[in-house]
């Protein structure tokens, strides 16, 4: 399937930052194909919880696609993803197997943590994704960790520590800020402002709501995108990772966005009202903007069609997968605890 | 005529070196002038005067070693009479680290030399190090063997560490392998683990295991469960590294013993050693494994002097205790500075007709409890010994243990030696009261052979 691939050469022109963001056709295609398949995966997640295949919590990314494909479309070979619990779509993003994840989620062998860690603890070190954390925030810091290790091995990776509003406001991300600017590590932070840490408007848990200037204080970059426009997000993903790869040190983005679902699968979404909602399905949808876009550049609808079949198709077999792959044997309870061999 | 005494610098300084006087008999002086230089095991501070006087005597030269606290190292005509004394003249090493009164600093602990690990062939050469010394050889060892490895935290690069364990270490492998961190406990603690996710192998410097209470969600949440999450594919080689425990007169917040919280956790190896063999053995062993390991230290121990096999590449099998003393009579299970408790309670019992066997845990998890048991089988009776609290403890483990795989072996209900179930209090008759002793270990020991 066309998932964006790592370390695939910048293709066409590139823009005043030295950082190729010039999308064409090709690529705006395939953007809108890794936005749906996100969307239709965790539309059948969905479905899956609520017929009792899938257990305990469940965060569904739907709504903010364009910040997971966006950034990944800028990223290199070797650089690492790490986000919090809301992390189906950052990894579909980086490339791992619909099947995999979806098979995790139901908790079965054939997960990608052979259905160990669930819904929000996946790890794939191919796609230099590094989960999946559950305690909000902890991200932030050991993804300046990722960045501090490729500080000192040399090698020109960025790591992507990514957020939410709610996290922004836990003590270690500043802890973190402040060791990464003073040490100059390359990770770009990405905040993803969905406006709700779970039921709690940034209005109502952020005395300052332009989470952007929170590095401030320790001399960090930042700015704010458009976060329903993957466009917009891979051209600052672009700055932000150049800043980064080339010795500056951190840099902040935050993505204006919106959560569709409720906080988990679980939450009814009482603290908003309908109309907020669909009044940003109607006018924002990162998904009908890039149609808007296909359409400009001349992909048809039977184009887009063809695309809409093959990312249904990925999905039906994900999920198939995931109701067909065994439980974990009894006898992985006692494996994965301890490695054996010293180094 | 008063008297100038050695005065106390840190928490648990029991003797130290003048270094040098810096003014001479007949000089007149006055409170605040520095007089002398001091150097402790951590640092060389300046002592200031507190009386105004002249110099009539200096007692010890400069260049005088082991200067034991308390010693009268001049004396000082006084136009009053009233008593002189010295003070040091910066905050010492450690920033909360009051002197300590004299009175209340505790009996050096014998520093009993048994090594004698039964791999190393009869004869071994062996020399004198301090633990501290111990635990800094392993960390330069092993940084030199493998590139991965670097040492961060608070103080330990330009300072030379806060009790001096990183002495020198910045010197030899520079700042980018040897890193000073802000106080920022939780975020370098993270930092350290993502380090490690991405393949490399830190050592994290917790400047006392209290502080790492703000990072504890990163070693259990982060280090212990990720391998076991990810179904086996994200490690975390990490060394979590610290003095543990209570110093002396620090309080209740610099004075708790973790090694029951850590050695609750699946995915955690928690290590606790003696003398300065197994702090440098099991450091290297430790920083050699996969796994995220809390290397719980003794601040108490740093200072004290053993003898360690003089051989290349000194490496301690994590996971075997050690039978420090033979008995038949009761078993003594102790791990960290209760183990030289737990000695000096053998010798007593001895005098009584009491036969005490002495097993070091050195590792609380993975727990040797084969070991002890075979010691149970042999004596039938059981006492604990931590400096931590009782309940849900060390001990309570190693009771639980005994009783399900040798109920049939005990003669006498076991018992534990711990920490009293109050927070540490400061006055030093209350601090006693509350922490293990000699005292209450032999005590236990009679109980359960009924005597």
């Amino acid at each position: 399937m066309a998932r964006t691939r790592k370390g695939e050469a910048p293709a066409e022109k590139a823009t005043d930052t030295g950082v190729n963001a010039f999308v064409g056709k090709e690529e705006l295609l395939k953007f809108y194909q890794d936005m749906l398949l996100i969307r239709r995966f965790e539309e059948r997640a969905g479905q899956l919880y609520g017929m009792g295949l899938i257990g305990g919590f469940c965060h569904l990314y739907i709504g903010q696609e364009a910040i997971a494909v966006g950034m990944q479309s800028i990223s290199h070979k070797g650089d690492q993803i790490i986000t919090g619990y809301r992390d189906h779509g950052h990894m579909l993003a980086a490339g791992m197997d619909p099947k995999e994840v979806m098979a995790e989620l139901t908790g079965r062998a054939g997960g990608s943590s052979r259905g160990k860690g669930g819904s929000m603890h996946m790890f794939d070190i191919a796609t230099g994704f590094y989960g999946g954390h559950g305690i909000v925030g902890a991200q932030v810091a050991l993804g300046t960790g990722l960045a501090l290790a490729n500080h000192y091995q040399g090698n020109g990776n960025v790591s992507y520590a990514y957020f939410g509003d709610g996290a922004a406001n836990q003590g270690q991300v500043y802890e973190s800020f402040n060791m990464a600017q003073l040490w100059k590590l390359p990770v770009v932070y990405v905040i993803e402002n969905n406006q709700y840490a779970m039921g709690t408007s940034v209005e109502r848990s952020a005395s300052e709501t332009a989470f952007h200037k929170r590095g401030v204080s320790f001399r960090i970059p930042g700015e704010e995108v458009d976060g329903m426009d993957v466009v917009a997000v891979r051209e600052a993903g672009a700055r932000a990772s150049e800043h980064a790869r080339s010795g500056q040190g951190p840099y902040i983005l935050e993505m204006k966005t919106y959560r569709y679902r409720g906080h988990s699968m679980s939450d009814p979404a009482k603290y908003r009202t309908k109309e907020e909602v669909d009044e940003v399905k109607t006018t924002r949808d990162p998904i009908d903007h890039i149609k808007e876009r296909l359409a400009a550049a001349g992909v048809t609808e039977d184009d887009l069609k063809t695309v809409d079949a093959e990312v249904k198709r990925i999905v039906a077999e994900a999920a198939e997968f995931a109701r067909t792959s065994p439980e974990p044997d009894p006898s992985e309870l006692y494996t994965d605890v301890y490695l054996e061999a010293a180094e | 005529m008063t008297d100038i005494l050695m005065p106390a610098l840190s928490p648990t300084m029991e003797e130290g070196t003048l270094a040098k006087w810096l003014v001479k008999e007949g000089d007149t002086i006055k409170a605040g002038d520095v007089i002398a230089e001091i150097e402790t095991d951590k640092a060389t501070m300046e002592v200031e005067a507190v009386d105004e006087g002249v110099v009539e005597a200096i007692l010890v030269p400069a260049g005088s070693e082991n200067v034991k606290v308390n010693t009268i190292i001049a004396k000082l005509a006084g136009e009053d009479g009233a008593s002189a004394s010295a003070a040091p003249a910066a905050a010492p090493v450690v920033a909360e680290a009051a002197p300590a009164p004299v009175a209340a600093a505790p009996a050096p602990i014998a520093a009993a030399s048994n090594f004698a690990d039964p791999e190393l062939p009869e004869g071994t050469p062996t020399k004198k190090i301090t633990v501290r010394d111990a635990l800094r050889d392993a960390m330069a060892e092993e940084m030199r063997r493998d590139d991965r490895v670097f040492l961060m935290g608070e103080e330990v690069a330009q300072y030379q560490g806060a009790y001096k364990v990183s002495r020198e270490l910045l010197q030899e492998f520079g700042d980018k392998r040897v890193i000073d961190t802000p106080i920022t406990e939780h975020g370098f603690a993270g930092m350290g683990v993502g380090a490690a996710m991405a393949g490399l192998k830190p050592i994290v410097e917790f400047m006392t295991w209290n502080f790492a209470m703000q990072a504890i969600d990163h070693i259990i949440n982060s280090a212990a469960k990720t391998l076991y999450m990810s179904g086996g594919q994200i490690k975390s080689s990490i060394v979590f590294r610290g003095p543990n425990g209570a110093a002396s007169r620090v309080g209740a917040q610099h004075s708790q013993d973790y090694a029951a919280w850590y050695g609750n956790i699946p995915g955690l190896k928690v290590i606790a050693p003696y003398d300065a063999a197994d702090a440098k053995g099991l450091l290297k062993a430790a920083i050699r494994d996969p796994n995220p390991i809390v290397f719980l230290e003794h601040e108490m121990m740093y200072g004290h002097e053993f003898d360690i096999p003089d051989v290349e590449d000194y490496v301690v099998p994590i996971g075997k205790a050690k039978v420090r003393r033979q008995g038949t009579d009761v078993t003594l299970v102790a791990y960290s500075r209760m183990v030289g408790f737990a000695l000096q309670a053998a010798e007593a019992l001895a005098a009584e007709g009491i036969s005490a066997e002495v097993v070091d845990l050195r590792t609380i998890r993975p727990m040797d409890h084969a070991t002890i048991l075979e010691s149970v089988k042999k004596t039938n009776r059981l006492v604990t010994v931590e400096e931590g609290w009782g309940p849900m403890g060390v001990g309570s483990e190693i009771v639980a243990r005994i009783t399900e795989f040798g109920f049939d072996y005990l003669d006498a209900p076991p018992l534990r030696v711990h920490q009293e179930d109050v927070p540490l209090p400061y006055a030093a008759n209350l601090e006693a009261l509350s922490l293990p002793s000699v005292d209450k270990i032999v005590k236990a020991a009679k109980a359960v052979c009924y005597r």
